[in-house]
């Protein structure tokens, strides 16, 4: 019986922002992160059949987002791209295959730097994961895009007040999974 | 609870030092946290944690999308999710 199991109504809100911050890394192009991630969701849709339920649907997911970045940058030809298809899949045979041990990140064999941001981002996220939704959002909008309080509470429809009640919550909450799952 | 000039309680000291966090602090709250941390051990282990959050969060450069991109993100996804029903 597979371990996991797959809802696809729910990718965007589970798994955007973080297939998002993995890619962005990666191609440090906003529009094309967004493309790619796009392209990602529909694929696996399309690949839904060979999900066995091994792996976490973030798992498989990111897996296929990584043939994607693969792909991009065979388009555009790069040499940066060249040296990565070279690390991994290097076969056509492998198209369409979303096997789900394929989740050996090629870029991780080259970059220290990216493999340690890979990973705190990968804790901050798994922690974000744990917070109620409004927690998760507000605290996203306000530490990691940086928005002014006043346009948070104009998006959201809060009061300042409940803003700081519900970043306070979501801070204490972080820092006690942070200290948990990264700085111990 | 506010307990009287210059002295603040807990709950207030972590509200300045989470709004310090996003430099939205002002000098004179700013004045007021500094003065109970020196005495209260609760302020200064929460203003070591929340600074290590915030500090980690910056090191880490992570990215996440607006709300209108994630919609725009649904709205297409929603699309391709009636074509497979």
């Amino acid at each position: 019986m597979p371990k996991h199991t797959i809802e696809p109504e729910k990718w965007v809100d589970r798994y955007s922002d973080y297939l998002f911050n993995y890619t962005i890394s990666r191609v440090n192009d906003r529009e094309m992160a967004k493309d790619l991630v796009q392209d990602t969701f529909v694929a696996s849709l399309k690949s839904m059949k060979n999900f066995k339920g091994e792996a976490s649907e973030r798992t498989w997911l990111i897996s296929i987002l990584k043939r994607k970045i693969i792909d991009y940058y065979r388009k555009i030809n790069s040499n940066k791209g060249k040296a990565e298809v070279r690390m991994d899949y290097n076969s056509d045979e492998d198209e369409g295959s979303w096997l789900e041990e394929r989740v050996a990140d090629p870029f991780d064999k080259t970059a220290e730097d990216t493999l340690v941001n890979d990973e705190l981002g990968e804790a901050i996220y798994a922690c974000l994961d744990k917070l109620p939704n409004k927690q998760a959002q507000v605290f996203k909008m306000k530490t990691i895009e940086e928005l002014e309080t006043e346009t948070i509470c104009n998006e959201l429809n809060i009061t300042a007040s409940n803003l700081w009640v519900i970043i306070h919550r979501a801070r204490t909450a972080m820092a006690e999974c942070m200290e948990k799952n990264w700085f111990n | 609870m506010k307990k009287g000039f210059l002295f603040i309680s807990c709950d207030e000291a972590k509200h300045i030092c989470d709004k310090a966090q996003y430099n939205e602090a002002s000098l004179w709250e700013k004045t007021e946290l500094n003065i109970r941390y020196i005495w209260c051990k609760f302020t200064r282990a929460y203003v070591k944690k929340n600074k290590q959050l915030t500090t980690t969060v910056q090191k880490s450069r992570v990215n996440c999308l607006q709300n209108s991109e994630r919609e725009v993100l649904k709205k297409a996804f929603e699309k391709e999710l009636t074509k497979q029903d």
